[in-house]
């Protein structure tokens, strides 16, 4: 596709899911690069190049967004929230996890901008051939903005 | 689930991309692949208006949307549907042959759900329309109703 490299942000608190989309993520495309955030808050800074990512080369511009809905401190649909009500960040596509198959929290991504939701599943195999999925259709059928 | 019984529509002005596009959509599955071919036709569909005023059947559950159509073009019927509280948690997938970096940036902004570029390959343009099927239709998910108390 000659686009260089792609930058995938991860937002998810729990350890466990983040290091399995990790271990997905590698073992598939290495053409992008993953940067894992734990919580809303951070995402944010990430996102706004604020604290810790006050320096943009430590926090470029992801092409899409992972986000998990149960977050703490500022939770993933108010993530979700923000960056589809800021002008220079609405356009990067975001896909939001959800641990179970819940109506309202899904209506709910979709109503706030979510360009897709996709559930977690419990098995470990599963969950890791989902997030490839995920991975696959977004790199490569899916064209992404430009960072 | 109601993956099974999904309906697509498939919004088409090409005769050769739309037939192509439907039987690569109705592999292996049972859902149903609505073919409109203007965005006229789609916006009549949608809001069950015109010659699909007495349509009673559910919304579909994933519009595949090409951008350069007669009448009403793509933008305007993504448009439609992003502001209507009804239709708006519709995935739409843009179909464009244009990988031009503005063109995709502005579909995103406009609140399409994703956007591909049709492949000029036979075997390619097939397989894109198959990737696009297995993604949303087995592995993403839609609300049954959009409307919700919440904001």
């Amino acid at each position: 596709m000659g686009q260089s490299r792609m930058n995938i942000l991860l937002i998810e608190d729990n350890p466990d899911h983040a290091e399995l989309t990790l271990k997905a993520l590698e073992n598939g495309d290495l053409t992008s690069r993953i940067h894992w955030v734990k919580d809303g808050e951070e995402a944010l800074d990430f996102l706004h190049h604020r604290g810790r990512f006050a320096d943009p080369t430590a926090a470029p511009r992801p092409c899409l967004i992972l986000l998990d809905f149960k977050l703490p401190k500022v939770d993933g649909h108010e993530v979700l929230q923000e960056i589809k009500g800021d002008r220079t960040l609405r356009s990067i596509p975001v896909v939001m996890l959800t641990n179970a198959d819940r109506g309202e929290e899904i209506a709910a991504s979709y109503r706030a901008g979510a360009n897709s939701v996709v559930t977690k599943p419990i098995g470990f195999p599963e969950f890791v051939e989902r997030i490839r999925t995920v991975e696959g259709y977004w790199l490569r059928t899916s064209r992404l903005p430009e960072a | 689930m109601n993956s099974t019984a999904m309906d697509i529509l498939l919004v088409e002005d090409n005769p050769d991309h739309a037939e192509l596009t439907r039987s690569a959509l109705k592999k292996g599955g049972t859902h149903r692949v609505v073919w409109v071919k203007d965005g006229q036709e789609a916006l009549d569909f949608l809001h069950r208006q015109g010659p699909w005023a007495s349509h009673t059947g559910e919304s579909p559950s994933v519009i595949l949307l090409d951008i350069g159509l007669p009448k009403v073009n793509g933008h305007e019927v993504l448009g439609s549907v992003k502001s209507n509280e009804r239709l708006r948690c519709i995935p739409v997938i843009m179909l464009s042959t244009s990988g031009d970096p503005d063109d995709v940036a502005r579909c995103y902004e406009a609140g399409a759900n994703s956007y591909v570029i049709k492949a000029l390959d036979f075997a390619d343009f097939v397989g894109r329309v198959k990737a696009i099927k297995d993604y949303w239709v087995n592995t993403n998910v839609v609300p049954e109703a959009c409307e919700g108390a919440s904001a």
